[in-house]
């Protein structure tokens, strides 16, 4: 059982503990004032890493080997020169797509000392020694088919899932918005398009099966079961027995397929968790009534939880990387754009808050 | 020499002191500053060595002209400013 979570909001990075007394309470900052995109915990080291958004400055990387005691600034992943006559433009909008770091949006330790991260617009960068230098992975980069990527949510598309297969380290499957998902079996020397029988509502019909217009908003595997993988998609929740080669999308879903994230138990692949809300139209909880939905038997069915949330009208909405699960799927943590932080500890039966005056949150992850 | 100084905003994510630097143009100017001081360069240039979007550059109080290749031109008493913009924050 975890004791202690980061919050990366837009106004710093928080520590959350349990106090001596059982509750959760803040008991630590870094960097006030400044926009945390992206925060990674290594397992089973004292190393963090902190991505930070400076409005004027730009995308910083941060990192401490000893639990937050002390940090250094390390290098952001940066695009190569981009040469004079190669042309880059959006392919909806006709904008010059910047070949510059615009948001760390993903950040995911691999083998030892391996590290991937996800930007916006769209670039996929790798780390052999722990961040200490990034390479931008030209395969994917320069394949054609990336530049007719478009922006879901940002003005450019951007890698905000990257999953590293727990049996094959160079196995790499990555979720972009939008631009469909994507997957390596050699470390990004090579890459597929994968995605069949995900569905684009928001394209023409002729284009709605094209992998290529996927707007996965969230992908997760279940460590324990690494072919299994759930996706909240911008339409719907898809789910894939395959390593999202193929995917199936669940039908009669309580209140609404619409939603940001999902997290599923580390442990049991058939356990996943989302936070609902009205499309995109609004992007509230329906009703104002915030819940978690939860299944446990791989989507026939759900439980809608809202023991400990709001019951006055909430217009809370919950990011991408902003629900983290303990590693033994016991605990949930989830944060909202409205600065409101909840904790689980009983897979979301009851939820307890933390805070209600957080900064907008925009990730979180149990540390341990 | 020309002189370059930012402003106390930068100052608070990295050290950035007043330096004066031979050059004749803005673009040997920070890169004279950034050979001394390297860490400072991401946070006024973005990948692609362009003044970032919502940092301003004032050289003898006027905008840069170039902030794509920094080549306005220097004389050897000009003052160049780094501060942040209204927008962006």
């Amino acid at each position: 059982m975890a004791d202690r979570l980061l919050v990366g909001t837009r106004k710093g990075l928080f520590r959350i503990e349990r106090n001596v007394n059982g509750r959760w309470e803040i008991a630590g900052n870094w960097f006030l004032g400044d926009p945390i995109s992206m925060l990674l915990v290594e397992s089973n080291t004292p190393r963090i890493h902190a991505a930070m958004d400076l409005g004027h400055f730009g995308v910083k990387l941060q990192r401490t080997e000893n639990g937050g005691e002390s940090w250094s600034e390390m290098p952001a992943p940066a695009y190569p020169e981009k040469p004079d006559e190669v042309e880059d433009k959006d392919p909806f909008r006709g904008l010059e797509i910047p070949w510059s770091t615009q948001m760390i949006w993903s950040l995911v330790a691999g083998a030892p000392d391996e590290l991937w991260c996800g930007v916006i617009p769209g670039g996929l960068f790798h780390s052999t020694d722990s961040g200490d230098s990034w390479q931008l992975i030209r395969t994917l980069w320069d394949d054609p088919r990336r530049k007719k990527w478009m922006g879901g949510g940002y003005d450019f598309a951007g890698i905000h899932s990257i999953l590293v297969d727990p049996r094959n380290a160079a196995h790499v499957t990555i979720g972009v918005s939008v631009g469909g998902v994507w997957t390596t079996w050699d470390r990004g020397a090579h890459w597929e398009l994968i995605g069949s029988g995900l569905r684009s509502e928001y394209m023409p019909p002729d284009k709605a099966g094209d992998p290529l217009t996927q707007d996965p908003h969230r992908l997760v595997q279940c460590p324990a079961s690494p072919d299994r993988l759930w996706m909240q998609h911008h339409n719907g929740i898809f789910v894939s027995e395959d390593g999202g080669v193929h995917w199936r999308e669940l039908s009669d879903l309580p209140i609404s397929s619409f939603g940001f994230t999902v997290a599923v138990n580390p442990n049991d692949p058939d356990t996943a968790w989302f936070v609902p809300a009205i499309k995109d139209e609004q992007r509230i909880p329906v009703d104002a009534k915030l819940v978690v939905s939860r299944t446990r038997d791989g989507g026939r069915n759900f439980d809608l939880l809202h023991q400990g949330l709001p019951d006055a009208p909430a217009y809370d909405l919950v990011y991408r990387h902003a629900l983290g699960v303990s590693d033994d799927g016991e605990q949930l943590v989830f944060g909202s754009t409205t600065g409101s932080l909840w904790v689980s500890e009983d897979q979301g039966d009851h939820w307890l808050v933390i805070s209600h005056h957080l900064p907008p949150i925009l990730c979180v992850q149990f540390e341990g | 020499m020309p002189s370059l100084s930012f402003t106390s905003n930068l100052t608070r994510h990295t050290p950035c002191p007043d330096g004066e630097f031979e050059a004749t143009t803005v673009a040997d100017l920070f890169q004279c500053y950034f050979l001394r001081w390297p860490e400072v360069r991401g946070y006024v240039l973005d990948d692609q060595g362009t003044v970032r979007n919502h940092v301003i550059v004032l050289v003898d109080g006027r905008s840069l002209h170039d902030r794509q290749k920094l080549s306005d031109a220097l004389t050897p008493n000009s003052e160049v400013f780094v501060f942040q913009a209204l927008s962006g924050g």
